[in-house]
Order: C-alpha cells, then structure tokens, then sequence
C-alpha cells in the first residue's frame, strides 16, 4: 500500500498550485476527461462533434438528465437509491399533458397564457406528492428504497399509460414547448446580458467569500490564485455563451419568424439562438440544489445522514422526515425534467424517460456521487450527466452500431467507477 | 442533603422480551462524578441511553433538580443541558469538525443559511482551549486521529452549557497523553459544578475520577458506592459476583447469601 504511494509520481509543484486554488482535484480529472473525450470524438467526426450546432443539441439533450441528477446526489448520499425516476417522469408528463391540452382548455380556453405555468405546477405538485409518498414508504415504514422505487417503476410507468389510455397526447401548449430546448431561446443580446449578470455574480461571489473568511481571520488564498479563478470563470461564461450565440438559426425559420410577424428579412441577416431556457432553468436547478446543499441545514443534515446515520439522529436529526423530504424534492426535480422532456418533444409518449433512472443514477455516480453516502456534488452529477450524453451522441455520430453504444456506455460506467474508487484509496479520501 | 441534579427512579426498558434494564435508581449531583461500572451488556449504556435521550424508557420517572422530565428524543435531552458523549463518538466521518460540532445546532445567518464561517471562528476558540495542536478544521473527520475525533466529541458536549455529561467510554480510545487530558477536563468541569455519568471499564480510571461508583449486573443495580468507601477488589466483587462490601448501598440486583440474585 505505502510502496505504491511512495512510488506514485505526483509533482509537488503541481499539487501546491492546487492546493493554493482550493480546487476539486476530483473534478479537475473529470474535465479533463470530458475535453480528451471531446477531442476525440471531433477528430473521428472529421470537426463536427465541436461545432456550435452539435454543442448546442448535447446541452438540450442533456438537461432532463441533468436536472433528475442533481435529486439524485441528495438520494444516493443519504444511502437510498430511485430506480422510479424514469417512471415518474412518464406519469407526470402525463399529467402535465392531459392538463394543457383536456383539462385547462376547458376552463380557460386554448392557447391560454396561464396553461402552460398551471400544466407544470400540477406536474410538480404531483411529482412532489409522488416522492413524498415513496419517501414515506422508505422512512416511516422501513421497506429499503430498492424495493419501494423497484416497484414505483412499474407502477408509475403504467400509471402513466392509464392516464392517457395509451395515447401519444399533444401537440402541447406552444409556450410550454419553449422549455424543451431549440423551441425557446434567449437570443444573441438576451444570452450576452445573461452573461454579464453571471460573470457579475461569480466575481461577487468570490470577493464576498474573501472579505468574510479575512473578517474571521482565516487564511486565505494568494491574490493570484483568486485572479486565476476570476478568469477561468470569466472564460467559461463567455465562452459558452459565445458558443450558442454562434449556432445560427436556419434560414427558412428566420423568415417563417419574420412572417409571422408580417416582416420581411432584410437580405444578410443571420441570428444566433443563444442560450435555451431549459438550460437557464437546469442552471437555476443547479444553484438552488448548490445552495441547499452547502448552505441549509436541510443540506448539512443529508450529508450527516449519509455520513453516519446514528450519529445524525443522536444529533436531534429526525432522518425519517428527511427521508421524505429528499424524495419530495427528488420527485418535483423529476416533474420539471418531465416538462423539459414532453417539451422538447412537443408530445407526451408512453415511452418517455424509459431508462432515464439508469442515465440519472449513472450521471451521479460517474460524478462522484459515493453509493455508500456521506458524498457527492450537484456540479458533479451535472458533468457525470453531460459526459455520459457527450459519449452517447458521440459515438451516433461517429457511426458506431447501436449495440455497441450501451456496451461502450455500461463498461464506462463500471471503470469510472473504478478509478473513483482508486482515486480516493490514494488520496484518503 | 441537597437537591439531586438528577435523579433516575426504577428506570426500565425491554427489547423483545430481555429486560435490558430493571428498575434501576441512580442520582447524580452538580459537581460530582459517578462512575457505571458493570460487564458488557450489564445494561450501563442502555441506562444512559435513556437519559440522553436516544431510547425511550418503558417505566421510571426522570427528574431534574427535582422536577420531573420527560425525555423521548436526543433533542430533549439537549433541551434540559444534558450532553453525551457516545462510546463510537457519533460523529459524522466525512464532515468536518465545525460541521459536527454543531450538527443539529447551526448557527444561521439572518437569512436562514447555515453560517460556516461563524461555525468555524467558534470551533477554533474551543479547539483552542481544549487540543491547542488541532489544527485540520476542514478536513473531514475521518481523516483525524483518534485523539482529534475525541476532542471534537467532547467539544461539541461541553461547548453547549452542558450541565449533565454523560461520557461512555470516553478514554477506551486513546493514548497515555490523551487520557490525561480527558482527566484534566473533568476536573475542570466538576469545578464548574457540573454532574457527569461516566461509563468505563478501566477500574483504575474509575477510582481517579469517579466520587461514587454504581455497578450494574444483568440489567440491574448491585448497588452504589462512594469510592472512598470501597477497593478495587470490592468493585471487582460487585462487578463479576453482584456482591455488595459493607462500604456500598446494596440495590435490587445485589446478589445475598444463599438467595439467587432478583
């Protein structure tokens, strides 16, 4: 064991840049991951993997994942597991479908603009009941969650199809559908503005952190890390609003836009899309989830939990209830990744989220989520979900067969974690 | 005779059947040190565990200064300044020792978030006072020696005004130095006039720091005694026989000639 230590070349030099940034070394080999990834897949796509159009399509196809994710770090800390997700994903798509196109219709006439708020709201609320109603089963009844979402997989799954008697049911709501990805999008000035506000924040953020840990006297990092971190922020923003900026829209739907509005398109135009909604709102889901778990004492208790659940409850820490609670939230993440998903695709199916539970539980996984609890990070999961959409479409693209795709995917899965598992015996973590 | 800072009456409790405990009476006064002795399983943790709250009582009646409690919860007990200090220490491994030492009673920011830095700011001062070497604030528990993992447990039970502690094997992990600096502390808590139950099973340990010992046999109490009444072979007596000397108060569970003990 020590042998090996010893013998493990790591650079001093390297490690106290580091050390000196307070960064996530973890996450750091994640990123690094992710670009060689990148890299390869655009060298094997003759460039086209990094072109803004097919960046722009991973982050779409990526949000639904992503959002049910982030639930799914605060499910597998605290030593559960939601196989249901998929499922209850379906029966609220359902539900949110049958809402704007049976139910509200009816009361508020087509095309109202409240539909489309009313049809998520019921949504969440369903997802949220749903959860809490498993999280229950899990705390207050002591059957293990395997079983509990085991069957809530087959029981939503069908429930769903109850609900719409089988049905594909839409077209859905046209503002609705603006949450999906490509139908809704902020625009080259809207996304810049975004931006700027975000790059504002980040630094506020920074400089707020550092005036408070001086005020205690704690030690702080050195100017130059903290000015490496302010443009490495700074970069990323941009960049990546650069990037969707540079996606044009089509040319026949700018006129078709300029059309409806009965313009015409001035000869030359082009204009960007900018940065979809769904991937403002996997954005907020991120920080809200962030802030919940580093900054609440709903977070502090679920890592507790995780870590050591008798010392939680010898805390005062009623873990039963937080159990509930993380089920709840973990449904409402899935009712908002049902409406990205039936958005997305202007319908609700019968097959919608089938073996998004697997994506989600190994988006979280691959981002270090530890099934034995007590860790994990929201970013994490968010990258672990963007990484394995990035390998998927990837490989699509390259043209590699469909079966192979999975088998690539699931020794993925395997050897990822693996190397956590190595990465923390080395680092002791 | 003054008022009892507690007072344990008959105190119950049954798992499936086995009485864990058997209507067990004990006291404790402010600024004195009771030692529960007895074998593993003899029932002493379980006692406690009443106590600090972490198992109901089946029967029995605690009270405080005089007046009658009612424990269900770790958070009651923490409501009447009753602090424990677990054998297995319960803490939370991969957070840190800020995080543990309030873990259940953050302090928050006006806005309702859990204030870290104010957390860490308290930690250092009572690290301070306690292991003035600790140093490793944010490195997760799991990553301190055994020595640092006890000062985070017994900071976090003497930082809250405790005024009843409650130790369960608080030395059984640590080294010569260690030791010496739990037995530092109790002397100084005991100044401050708080009362502390103090399970162990070091005989030696228990005649340094312990005023009165009460040794329990099968779920019951052989009886109590002050330790300068009773030897080391008496309490070794009453541990592994139930055989009350002529120094101690004999309780139900005593064993006495020719009567099978109960």
């Amino acid at each position: 064991m020590s042998e090996t230590a010893l013998s493990g070349q790591k650079s001093p030099t390297a490690r106290s840049i580091f050390a000196a940034l307070q960064l996530d070394t973890r996450f750091l080999g994640m990123i690094g991951a992710f670009i060689v990834l990148c890299l390869v897949f655009n060298v094997f796509t003759d460039g086209r993997f990094l072109t803004p159009r097919n960046v722009f399509n991973l982050t779409i196809q990526t949000v639904s994942v992503a959002i049910m994710a982030t639930g799914m770090v605060f499910v597998i800390v605290t030593r559960h597991i939601d196989l249901s997700v998929g499922s209850v994903l379906a029966t609220i798509a359902a539900v949110m479908a049958v809402v704007q196109t049976d139910v509200l219709p009816d009361i508020l006439g087509l095309g109202h603009p409240a539909n489309w708020i009313l049809a998520i709201l019921a949504g969440v609320v369903v997802g949220v009941l749903i959860g809490a109603f498993q999280g229950w089963m899990i705390g207050y009844l002591s059957i293990p969650a395997f079983i509990v979402t085991l069957g809530g997989l087959l029981v939503w799954r069908n429930v769903a199809w109850f609900i719409t008697s089988g049905q594909t049911i839409g077209p859905l709501d046209d503002t609705f559908t603006m949450i999906g990805g490509i139908g809704g999008t902020m625009g080259e000035t809207g996304s810049w503005i975004f931006g700027i506000v975000a790059v504002a924040a980040a630094l506020w953020l920074q400089v707020a952190s550092r005036r408070r840990k001086a005020s205690h006297g704690f030690p702080i990092k050195p100017a130059w890390a903290e000015i490496t971190m302010a443009t490495i922020t700074i970069i990323a923003i941009f960049g990546f609003v650069w990037v969707l900026n540079s996606y044009d829209i089509p040319k026949a739907r700018l006129m078709r836009i300029f059309e409806a509005s009965g313009e015409t398109l001035p000869e030359g135009l082009t204009m960007g899309y900018g940065i979809p909604y769904s991937v403002v709102l996997l954005i907020v889901v991120a920080i809200v989830m962030t802030v919940v778990a580093q900054r609440t004492r709903l977070g502090r208790y679920i890592f507790a939990t995780g870590g050591n659940p008798d010392a939680a409850e010898l805390s005062g820490i009623n873990t039963r209830l937080l159990t509930v609670k993380v089920f709840a939230i973990m449904g409402g993440l899935a009712a908002l990744a049902a409406a990205v998903a039936a958005a997305r695709l202007g319908f609700s199916t019968n097959d919608i989220g089938t073996l998004d539970e697997l994506r989600v539980i190994a988006a979280a996984v691959i981002g270090g989520t530890a099934l034995a609890g007590g860790v994990g990070t929201i970013y994490g999961a968010i990258l672990g979900a963007l990484i394995m959409q990035s390998l998927q479409s990837g490989m699509a693209m390259v043209g590699v067969d469909a079966p192979l795709q999975n088998i690539v995917v699931g020794t993925v899965l395997v050897l990822a974690v693996l190397v956590d598992i190595i990465y923390r015996k080395r680092t002791g973590d | 005779m003054a008022t009892p800072l507690v007072e344990l009456k008959d105190m119950c409790i049954a798992f499936g059947g086995v009485q864990a405990v058997d209507r067990v009476s004990v006291d404790l006064f402010p600024g004195e040190v009771v030692g529960l002795l007895g074998h593993n399983g003899a029932g002493k943790s379980t006692l406690i565990k009443m106590l600090s709250g972490a198992y109901k009582a089946d029967a029995g009646e605690i009270r405080i200064n005089g007046e009658q409690v009612h424990i269900h919860s770790p958070r009651d007990a923490r409501a009447h300044n009753i602090e424990t200090i677990y054998q297995t220490l319960a803490l939370a491994d991969n957070l840190d020792a800020a995080s543990n030492l309030f873990l259940g009673r953050e302090l928050t920011s006006p806005l309702g978030f859990v204030d870290d830095d104010a957390m860490e700011a308290e930690t250092r001062k009572i690290m301070g006072r306690l292991n003035a070497n600790f140093s490793k604030f944010h490195a997760p528990v799991k990553a301190l020696s055994g020595g640092q993992r006890q000062s985070v447990a017994i900071a976090r039970a003497v930082y809250f005004n405790a005024r009843i502690l409650i130790m369960d094997e608080p030395t059984a992990a640590l080294g010569v130095h260690e030791t010496q600096m739990v037995a530092e502390l109790i002397q100084e808590l005991k100044k401050q006039g708080l009362g502390i139950f103090l399970i162990s099973h070091d005989i030696h340990d228990v005649f340094q720091l312990c005023d009165r010992i009460a040794v329990m046999k099968n779920g019951q109490l052989v009886g109590t005694a002050l330790t300068a009444d009773v030897t080391d072979d008496d309490v070794l007596g009453m541990i592994i026989l139930g055989k009350c000397p002529p120094g101690a108060v004999p309780g139900p569970g005593a064993f006495v000639e020719g009567v099978p003990a109960g």
